[in-house]
Parts: C-alpha cells; sequence; structure tokens
C-alpha cells in the first residue's frame, strides 16, 4: 500500500511536472528584436515630403488607428510603437531609413512603405536581413513572388490584376472592340498596360489600335485625347492619376467623342475625380473598386463605413474622408492589427511572416461586400478580387459578381 | 594650428568671391585629425552609422565636384544631378549586365561623364552666370525622364531600376583579417574602399587647383578678360572644369549606385542637384574642406528637421538653413576661420 501510494504520487507528481512544463511551453513567448512583453515596434516609410507627398496622409492614418488601438489597451497587452520616418520618395533615402529602422531603432518589421520605386530599393535588403516587410502600398504585381522574395508582401489589388478584368470584360461584351490606351509613363502605367494586353492575349495586337503615354509634367493632356479621338476607336481605357483622369473626363466630353469610357481604380474617386470633372460627363464610365467610396451615398447607412467615419471623427479629425488614402491607411492598419493577433505570444518575424501568410477570409468592413483577404504560403497577393461598377446619376453602381484576377510576380 | 586658412575672407562684388588657392585646403595637422577620424570611427559603430558616413563621403565628393566648377572656375551648375546619374547608370549597367567587377566599373562611369560634361560645356560657354544655370537646371530636368525612355528601357530598366548586388570584401582581406580572428562587413569593406577613393579624389583636387590649369580656372573666374589677356585659353578651360567636375560627380554616382544598391530614375530629380548646390554652399564656396559639411549638412539637417516635426518638416528644414545662410553666409568655412582666430588668441595670451 504505502508502495503504491508512493509510486501513484511519483507519477503524479512526475505528470504535473510534466503538465507544466509542457504548459509553459505552450505559453512560451518568443520574441525577435523589436517585440517584447509590453511593446511591438513597427517601422514605416512615408513620403511626407516631395513629389508624392499627398499620400503621406497613410501614414498619418496609420499612427492615429494604432494609437487608438493602443488607448483600448494594445494588442495581447502589447502597444505598438509606429515609428515612421519620411524619404521624399526617393529611393536612396528610403533605403537609408530602412536601414536606421531596422539596424537603429530595431523594429520588428516595416509595415506599409510607400511606393514603387522606394520599395524595389529595399526589396533585396529587406529579405537578405530577413525582416518583413509588409503590406507594401504599391499595386506592382513583382511584390507577389513568395519563392524569391518570402519576407515581402503587397496588399491592395495588382494593377495586372484589375486591368486583366478589364480585358475580360471587353472581351465578353465588346469583342470586335478598337481600343484606345492612354497610360502614365511610369511602372504603374505600364503595368496596367502588359496585364491588359496579357488579359487580350492573342486578340491584344488587333484590338489595342491606338497607345499614348503622358509624363506627371504635362500641365494637360488634352492633345493626347484629341490624337486618341482621331483613330476612331470605340473603347478607351484610362489609365491615368485623379488630376489627369478629370482632364480626360472633361476633355472628352468637349470633343464629342463617345467611346466606352474604362477608368482605372486609382482614378475613380467620385470627390476628387468625377466631381470635379462634372457628373453630366461622367455617366456610364465603367471602372473595378475593391473599397467602399466614402462619397457614395449607398453606403450612409453601413455599419462599416460608420465605423470609419467614427474613427475619422474620434480619433484622426484632421483626416479628410474625401481622400481615397484615408481609408486605404485604415484598412491596410486593420489587417496589420489581424495579422499581430493571430501571432499571439510568438513574435518573432518568421511567425509575423507565416501569420500574414496565413489570413482566411478576412474583411476589414470598409471593403466591398464579398471582397475578402486571403492569403497562403504561395499567395502573397492578400486582396485579389474586384468588382466592376459603372457610373449612373451621382455614385457608382456596382454589377457583376466579384471577379478575381490573381497574377503572380 | 593650421596656417592655411589664415587668410580673413575678403568681401568682393562678385557672385563668386575671389578665394585665394591657399585658402582652399587644410593644414597638415587638421587633415591628418581628419583623417584620423575617419579611419578610427567605423571600427566602432553600427553597420548602420557605416553606411551613413560612405554616403557622407560620396556627396561629399559630388559636393567637392561642383565646388570645383562653381568654386573653383567661377561657373554656375544645377545639372549635378544629371553627371550623378549617367555615373550610377553606367556602374550599375556595366555590373548587372557585362558582370564587370566593381571597381572597374568608377573609372568607366568617370570617363564617359567626364565626356559627356565637356561635350556638355561646349554649348555651355556662351552662357554665364544664372543662364548657365537655367541651361543646366534643363538638363538636370530632362535626365530622370531620359532614363525611362523606352529605347534605353532593356539596360536600364526603365522606371523599375536596376538592382545592383552589394560586394564583398576580397578574400585576400578577409583572409588576413581572419588571423585577427576578425571579420569585415560589406558595409566596412564599402566604406573603407569609398574612403580611399575620396581621399585620391581630394588629393588630386588639391593639387588640380594648385596646378598650372587651377590658376587658369581661377583667373577666369576672377576676370575673364584678364585671364585671356594673359594667354589663358578660356573657352578650353571652362569646359575642361566642366569635364573634371562631371567626371568627379559620375564617379560619386558610381559609388552611390554601389552602396545603395539600386538605381531607378526617381533616385535623380532636381531635387539631388539643388541639395549638392545647397551642400556646397553651406560648406563654403571655393573651400574644398567644407564639401564634407556640405555633405553632412544634406544628410543630416533633414532627419534633424524630421525630428522637430513630422508634419512641417520642409519648414523646420527651411528655417535651419535660413539661419545657417544669415548667421555664417560664407559657410563652414568662415566657422573654421572664426575657429583659428579664436585658437590664435588664446595662443598669444
Amino acid at each position: 500500500m504505502p508502495v503504491t501510494t508512493r509510486r501513484l504520487a511519483i507519477a503524479s507528481a512526475a505528470f504535473v511536472v510534466f503538465a507544466a512544463s509542457g504548459g509553459s511551453a505552450l505559453a512560451q513567448k518568443k520574441y525577435d528584436t523589436g517585440a517584447t512583453d509590453t511593446e511591438i515596434k513597427i517601422g514605416n516609410i512615408m513620403p511626407y515630403s516631395g513629389p508624392a507627398s499627398a499620400y503621406g496622409v497613410i501614414g498619418k492614418t496609420e499612427a492615429a488607428y494604432f494609437k487608438k488601438i493602443n488607448d483600448a489597451g494594445g494588442i495581447n497587452g502589447r502597444k505598438i510603437n509606429f515609428i515612421s520616418y519620411d524619404d521624399g520618395y526617393s529611393p536612396p533615402k528610403t533605403v537609408e531609413q530602412a536601414r536606421k529602422l531596422v539596424e537603429s531603432d530595431e523594429v520588428l518589421f516595416i509595415f506599409n512603405s510607400l511606393g514603387t520605386p522606394p520599395n524595389s530599393a529595399i526589396h533585396k535588403y529587406m529579405n537578405a536581413k530577413k525582416v518583413p516587410q509588409l503590406f507594401v502600398a504599391t499595386g506592382a504585381t513583382k511584390w507577389n513572388d513568395p519563392k524569391d522574395f518570402p519576407w515581402t508582401m503587397g496588399w491592395q489589388p495588382n494593377y495586372q490584376s484589375e486591368s486583366r478584368i478589364y480585358a475580360k470584360y471587353l472581351l465578353k461584351e465588346k469583342p470586335d472592340a478598337k481600343i484606345a490606351v492612354l497610360y502614365q509613363n511610369d511602372d504603374y502605367g505600364k503595368d496596367y498596360l502588359k496585364g491588359l494586353k496579357e488579359g487580350l492575349s492573342a486578340k491584344a495586337a488587333s484590338m489595342i489600335t491606338a497607345e499614348e503615354s503622358y509624363e506627371t509634367t504635362e500641365p494637360s493632356i488634352d492633345n493626347h485625347i484629341v490624337k486618341l479621338k482621331s483613330t476612331g476607336a470605340d473603347v478607351f481605357v484610362d489609365i491615368t492619376t485623379p488630376k489627369f483622369a478629370a482632364q480626360a473626363i472633361k476633355k472628352i466630353a468637349e470633343v464629342e467623342w463617345k467611346p466606352l469610357h474604362i477608368l482605372n481604380n486609382v482614378a475613380a474617386s467620385v470627390g476628387s475625380v468625377i466631381k470635379p470633372a462634372g457628373y453630366e460627363n461622367s455617366q456610364g464610365i465603367i471602372s473595378a473598386a475593391y473599397l467602399k467610396d466614402v462619397t457614395d451615398p449607398q453606403w450612409d447607412n453601413d455599419p462599416g463605413m460608420k465605423e470609419f467615419l467614427d474613427f475619422l471623427a474620434k480619433d484622426f479629425p484632421e483626416g479628410n474622408k474625401l481622400d481615397n488614402s484615408v481609408i486605404v491607411g485604415y484598412g491596410v492598419a486593420q489587417t496589420m492589427v489581424q495579422v499581430l493577433k493571430q501571432c499571439g505570444d510568438d513574435l518573432t518575424r518568421a511567425n509575423v511572416m507565416k501569420q500574414a501568410a496565413n489570413l482566411k477570409d478576412f474583411r476589414t468592413e470598409v471593403l466591398l461586400p464579398g471582397v475578402t483577404i486571403n492569403t497562403s504560403p504561395t499567395d502573397f497577393a492578400p486582396i485579389s478580387q474586384l468588382q466592376l461598377q459603372r457610373f449612373k446619376g451621382e455614385r457608382w453602381e456596382l454589377f457583376g459578381d466579384v471577379i478575381s484576377g490573381d497574377v503572380g510576380g | 594650428m593650421s596656417a592655411a586658412i589664415e587668410d580673413v575672407v575678403t568681401e568682393s562684388p562678385g557672385v563668386i568671391e575671389a578665394v585665394p588657392k591657399r585658402a582652399m585646403t587644410l593644414g597638415t595637422g587638421t587633415s591628418l585629425v581628419m583623417l584620423g577620424l575617419l579611419l578610427l570611427t567605423p571600427l566602432f559603430v553600427k553597420n548602420f552609422i557605416i553606411f551613413q558616413m560612405t554616403m557622407l563621403l560620396i556627396y561629399g565628393v559630388a559636393v567637392l565636384a561642383l565646388n570645383i566648377l562653381t568654386g573653383g572656375s567661377g561657373q554656375f551648375s544645377l545639372g549635378q544631378s544629371a553627371f550623378y546619374a549617367v555615373g550610377a547608370y553606367t556602374s550599375a549597367i556595366l555590373m548587372e549586365h557585362a558582370g564587370m567587377n566593381y571597381a572597374l566599373t568608377l573609372p568607366i562611369a568617370g570617363i564617359i561623364c567626364f565626356a559627356f560634361g565637356f561635350l556638355f560645356g561646349q554649348p555651355a560657354l556662351r552662357l554665364s552666370g544664372v543662364y548657365l544655370a537655367l541651361a543646366t537646371f534643363a538638363l538636370a530636368t530632362a535626365m530622370p525622364q531620359l532614363l525611362k525612355l523606352g529605347y534605353f528601357e532593356q539596360w536600364t530598366g526603365g522606371v523599375q531600376g536596376l538592382v545592383v548586388t552589394k560586394p564583398d570584401p576580397p578574400e585576400a582581406v578577409q583572409s588576413m583579417l581572419s588571423w585577427l580572428h576578425l571579420k569585415m562587413s560589406q558595409d566596412m569593406w564599402l566604406y573603407y574602399f569609398t574612403l580611399v577613393i575620396t581621399i585620391a579624389i581630394y588629393i588630386f583636387s588639391v593639387n588640380l587647383l594648385r596646378s598650372r590649369s587651377g590658376r587658369a580656372f581661377m583667373a577666369i573666374r576672377d576676370n575673364e578678360i584678364a585671364a585671356s589677356a594673359m594667354g589663358v585659353d578660356v573657352a578650353l578651360y571652362k569646359t575642361l572644369a566642366f569635364g573634371v567636375s562631371a567626371g568627379i560627380t559620375g564617379v560619386a554616382g558610381g559609388l552611390g549606385a554601389i552602396t545603395v544598391q539600386f538605381v531607378a530614375p526617381d533616385s535623380y530629380t532636381i531635387t539631388l542637384a539643388i541639395s549638392l548646390f545647397l551642400g556646397m554652399v553651406v560648406g563654403g564656396v571655393g573651400w574644398l574642406p567644407g564639401s564634407i559639411v556640405g555633405s553632412a549638412f544634406i544628410i543630416f539637417v533633414p532627419n534633424i528637421a524630421e525630428g522637430i516635426s513630422k508634419g512641417l518638416s520642409g519648414a523646420v528644414f527651411g528655417v535651419l538653413l535660413f539661419l545657417v545662410i544669415f548667421l555664417v553666409p560664407h559657410g563652414a568655412r568662415q566657422v573654421a576661420i572664426v575657429g583659428q582666430q579664436l585658437i590664435g588668441r588664446f595662443r598669444k595670451n
């Protein structure tokens, strides 16, 4: 009897020890540089000055959102320390700032750095250092390349996916179309054009009758519109940024050209493009979207939009709700918070990347209904769905299904 | 301490004042202290700081090149970013497409930029002062767009730019250090590599300005008519100054490409040209050692300004710049002279 008791005691003691050690192993906190029991350091690089300074508001929105999260207790008890630097959209400066963040400030990862050239400049560095370069703020297609660059991930739908969707639509609705394309002469414009051509595949050569490019330094693109009209095209694919898009819409009405106007999502804002160009000139324009447009009255009573407007009113009153960048910053910050929540107490760089590649049907409520964020170890393109929309009256009307246009880098 | 900068700055009515050539350099003592600092600091700091110091040297060389042109021969240029870009792209293309060793690409970048600058100097001869500044400004605005041209895209990578591989320290250096159980990082190697080139260029520039050609530059700067009356071939020396300046800028560009590991049209906009111009003015026009001070100003002051206020970093930078120009209009040179006078007074007492 005493022997058995002793045995039992030993066994149970052993079990208790085992369970305790097992339990502590499960709950063990793992950290890389930049994370502690109380803090998660996140780096960010934005063009607060220079030619692209209009996008700097994305960084300010994110800072406001993380502050709101911190005020509510942080993520799993840890506060976010958001360190955001200015690179003036100059790649050499981006390299300097990225190195400062990684080597001097010792952040856990860099989040949502903006622009294709700046991100290209640090692409190799981040991957060599094995520091996540998460949710970069550019639509270039090359960020979705988990095999060669396992530490870099985009967020928004890439440009090629979007123009493939237009190509699909044109092939179905207007197979005999004569397409005139106007694009901005940079990486963004060329990426779109490439997607369009690949989407049209064999018919690209015969369908695209005119291609014109413009420089951002041109004061007006009117002459390009006149030239494209003279080619007799009946579809106009408009790959321009907001200022030029508004000019194009106006000029097309002025010269009484009546093509099917396809406008890229970059310039689909009602507030900054359509309204200045005139509602009457914009009827029937087709575009694609993945985010809700604040200026669109159909979301007036939408709970997700209300939450966003509450955030603006309470935590970020200086933000202009008509600025599309604000809603982008809000959405991407929410995605980041979700990834960090999934990480739990394992805040290593490898796990951050693993969780970022493990988003399943995640939604931030500023996305259009039906659009979800999905990633996997082989799919580093978080948002790849868009829905077509047609401008009618004073707002966009969504039509058709949510379409996926996955393209790998 | 240094006998070289004893000459007091003389006010002259011209835009660029006459700087006596002895006042263009540092004394031996000061030079050795500087050299010692540049040699030893990297051993004690993080890789990131070493990287910043490398950039400091590279921009220092580019500012020095502009200093030879403006301070030496009296010609303005707001187009240095274009030469910098040509140098950077030459190095990047030779390294990535031709597989050439990074060190060999630098003289080639220098020669190509020398030729480019010399040729550009020809039409620029007819212009002077603000008109020349505008002509070079045109060059700087045109360059990023030229780099984007579809025609060159297969080499330049167009708007996407080119990624450059960072060089490792050579085997010989590594094996030598391994005896001492040390290991040299890529950043540190690149720093010393840049330092050697910077010193070589500095010595070359100092000697150039002290030579017959240098005297010709300065004669043109001070009075073109008098210079030609003395038998100086004004046209030749003016274009030569452009060529030399562009060549040195090209080497700096090449080093910049290797250090940053990336070239793209957006890296070489007019902002860069203006920064270099700013660096020259802050360092002191015509005072070669000031180039490194000017370079420090354009690298670190924007960071300081950002630290003070994120939203108003541009305005803070403007205020700081205004203060510098208002308080010390002759830049670092003036500070050095005042410092020297103070030391002199101490010695007397």
